[in-house]
């Protein structure tokens, strides 16, 4: 069985926790760790010394295009982009077009990332039918078609009715999902350009006030009180959002929140000169809130970093800012940015960066697999990060379609050497392995997994 | 000068320099033969994806004065409306051979972003973005002011003291931005007022005073120039304020109000004015009022605009 599949050594590595590890991955899975394991015959040696190992990354919020927007990003791009930045798992937002609001829809999703091998893909279904926010999709059909989606999100939009959210919420108990809120409440942004503030006066760009974004927040908070439901707030971007937050917490409500990378590092003030590659939806805003979600993020408040990584072709940003589209790449970036702010800053360690960027993400979309890290028996999804580069990040850091980063230009710590998804190698030395090979790894694991401890940790959906 | 984008970017010896240039333009609108040879062979292209005919023929004028050649796009009718992007039409400008592009955009920050692209190696002036500046307008305002403040004596001088009041729609104007960055360099103290709802959030940045009622600006403040801003009617659809009467009554600037003015202020209004809204016929047409100054002194600043982006780029390129 396990001629089927990648037998893989890694000698040396540090762990999250600071002690070193050899780590031989096989059939799948981690299947032993220690100092100075023996690497079967055949087994692939990756020296790891000075290297970082931590778990597979989970993103919570991945925008992959396909179907409909292919031009940005398909499916197989993206997951490329994914394993660039060290990620085994991206949960795919709803807003494709047809929109993900039907089991045919989201098992097509679940259909091509199987089948582009990088990652696993793991549909998130919209909320209400279109994303128009008018009556709810089938979210029980979705629950229960072979994706299992749990995560139900109109992002890109707010649910910004009252009812349709309190029963959205209740109704998801049924399968323990959770609704992942855009909070932005659309009257109070209608026609928003920026972080609403002093620059945005001074620049004639209609603000994004803090307050539409706080308000929805606090009033779902209520609404998962009041119903008993989970709710997770997307892309929490003011410090009055985090007191929000700090607040339900405190009182026991049962409430997640994700902050991106951009959000943790960049400002409002880059939009001085009106480059839309600065152009987000919620918007970059002041220093003080920037400061405000990483110290969330270091004491639990916000409990994890989600990219929302939004790729556009060129002619939606080559524009003036009014017409530019809203929207970053994040994937291959984040890590380092998360080491950058968080990291370098002192505000937590790598353990902590686990945690947030892989074991609660997947613990929140309910998959499996990513509960214990990097132990032994655990499916083999592990990125070994070079801590010790510095780099000038660049378009050509980027693999998926779109080069829409605003980070080109920007000295970034870190780098993503080898990245592993279910045992077999998607990056490697840096640099991201062809397609059909990766495909053909893909295909093979599952016809040796089928059945197999393996598949059924890595795949199963605690129900 | 390579572009002129706002008033923000303007030290005060460039705005003197610009201010100066103006005055000797002036003098030569004063002679029988209008014309000066200065821009030969220059194309000066009014790329303008807004209507303003007032803004156009003015910047028109300017160039045709200086014997630039004069192409006028307007984005109605054109390929523009039919979804051609501004990197297009930039590089439609570069191919024809334009020196100067006098821009007028819906969408604020758009002349900036054509300098900034490479798209096109023109000089760019902005005349007119989205609610964000327009640069042209508040130069030939404090023009206006210190020829009306310093007859004869204008030159080289700065507007140190001047008390400017202006009202109304602060929030979306691009004149009463670029007039507080200009008026502030210029050594003027500056007055906002307006309804709350018309003020952006945070003015702490800005250098201007902030009153809410217009008779405390009037009675304490006792300006030297009263600025008033259209107030588009609109606005009260989206609650800015409650409608135009009760607009009026409080922000506008009545037969009543005028005759509380000093005798030697100044009434000064960008156009087109809503009479009896916020300006009444009587201040609009008083020997307070300059706005007819306001628009034959725009022909002059603009021309000195004109000079000074293609003047410059010529010395530059021998």
């Amino acid at each position: 069985m396990s001629r089927m599949t990648d037998v893989s050594l890694i000698e040396g590595a540090t762990l999250a926790d600071g002690s070193r590890s050899d780590i031989l991955i096989d059939g799948g899975v981690i299947r032993e760790l220690g100092s100075g394991l023996n690497a079967p015959a055949g087994a692939t040696r990756i020296d790891a010394n000075g290297l970082l190992a931590l778990p597979g990354l989970v993103d919570l919020h991945t925008h992959l295009r396909e179907p409909g927007y292919e031009q940005s990003e398909t499916v197989l791009t993206g997951t490329r982009a994914a394993a660039a930045g060290g990620f085994t798992t991206v949960f795919a937002m709803a807003n494709t077009s047809p929109v993900a609001d039907t089991a045919g829809v989201v098992e097509q999703e679940l259909s091509l990332g199987l089948d582009s091998g990088f990652a696993r893909v793991q549909p998130i279904g919209a909320v209400t039918v279109g994303l128009k926010g008018e009556r709810l999709a089938e979210l029980g059909a979705m629950a229960s078609s072979r994706a299992s989606v749990r995560v139900f999100s109109d992002d890109g939009f707010c649910v910004s009715d009252p009812l349709l959210m309190r029963r959205a919420l209740e109704y998801v108990k049924a399968f323990d999902g959770v609704i992942a809120q855009h909070a932005q409440e659309p009257r109070l942004t209608e026609g928003a350009q920026m972080n609403e503030g002093s620059l945005s006066g001074e620049l004639g760009l209609a603000g994004w006030p803090a307050v539409a974004e706080e308000s929805i927040i606090a009033r779902d908070v209520l609404l998962a009180e009041h119903v008993g439901s989970r709710l997770h707030v997307c892309h929490v971007s003011t410090a009055g959002s985090v007191d929000v937050i700090r607040w339900a917490k405190a009182r026991g409500i049962p409430v997640t929140a994700e902050v991106t990378p951009h959000h943790l590092l960049l400002t409002e003030d880059l939009v001085r000169d009106y480059d839309s590659r600065f152009k987000v939806n919620p918007p970059l805003r002041r220093r003080e809130d920037v400061e405000a979600l990483r110290h969330a993020l270091a004491d639990g408040t916000i409990d994890i970093v989600a990219t929302d990584h939004a790729p556009h072709p060129v002619e939606a940003k080559d524009c003036e800012w009014d017409a530019a589209a809203n929207g970053m790449v994040g994937l291959e970036s984040a890590l380092s940015v998360v080491h950058e702010a968080m990291i370098e800053t002192g505000l937590i360690g790598w353990a902590d960066v686990a945690r947030i960027l892989s074991q609660t993400p997947a613990h929140i979309g309910r998959i499996e697999g990513y509960e214990r890290g990097i132990a032994v028996g655990a499916p083999a999804n592990v990125v070994l990060y070079d801590t010790s580069a510095r780099r000038s990040f660049g378009t050509e850091d980027l693999a998926g379609k779109s080069s829409n980063t605003p980070y080109a230009g920007i000295e970034l710590p870190g780098r993503v050497l080898h990245t592993f998804h279910d045992g077999y190698a998607t990056v490697a030395d840096g640099h991201v392995l062809d397609s059909a090979v990766v495909a053909e790894k893909a295909r093979s694991f599952r016809a040796a997994g089928a059945g197999g401890a393996a598949a059924a940790a890595g795949g199963a959906v605690r129900g | 000068m390579r572009h002129l984008l706002s008033t923000r970017d303007l030290d005060r010896a460039a705005a003197i320099r610009l201010l100066d240039i103006a005055e000797d333009m002036a003098d030569t609108q004063l002679r029988e033969v209008k014309k000066l040879p200065t821009l030969r062979g220059k194309t000066v292209v009014n790329l303008f994806f807004e209507d303003s005919t007032r803004t156009r023929i003015s910047f028109e004028a300017a160039a045709k004065r200086l014997s630039a050649d004069v192409i006028n796009f307007s984005a109605k009718g054109s390929s523009v409306s039919k979804g051609e992007s501004l990197k297009d039409t930039a590089q439609t400008l570069q191919a024809i051979g334009a020196d100067a592009v006098v821009i007028r955009h819906g969408a604020s920050g758009a002349p900036r972003t054509l300098a900034n692209s490479g798209w096109i190696d023109a000089g760019v002036l902005n005349a007119g973005d989205g609610t964000h500046e327009h640069p042209t307008q508040a130069l030939l305002d404090a023009f206006t002011i210190r020829r009306r403040l310093r007859p004869g004596a204008s030159r080289g001088a700065g507007l140190d003291g001047v008390k400017v009041t202006i009202v109304g729609d602060i929030l979306h104007s691009r004149v009463a931005r670029s007039n507080v960055w200009l008026l502030d360099t210029l050594g003027a103290e500056v007055t906002l007022v307006a309804p709350p709802t018309l003020l952006p959030v945070d003015l702490a940045a800005w250098p201007a005073r902030i009153l809410y009622d217009l008779d405390v600006a009037i009675d304490e403040g006792r300006p030297d120039v009263v600025m008033m801003l259209r107030i588009q009617t609109e606005r009260m659809r989206d609650a800015f304020f409650p409608n135009p009467r009760e607009y009026s009554r409080r922000w506008g600037l009545d037969d009543e109000r005028l005759a509380r003015l000093g005798p030697d202020s100044i009434v000064m209004h960008p156009g087109p004015m809503n009479r009896g809204l916020e300006i009444s016929s009587r201040a609009a047409d008083s020997a307070m009022s300059t706005v007819r100054e306001q628009v034959s002194n725009g022909v002059s600043v603009r021309m000195a605009a004109l000079y000074l982006l293609l003047s410059g780029n010529t010395e530059e390129g021998s």
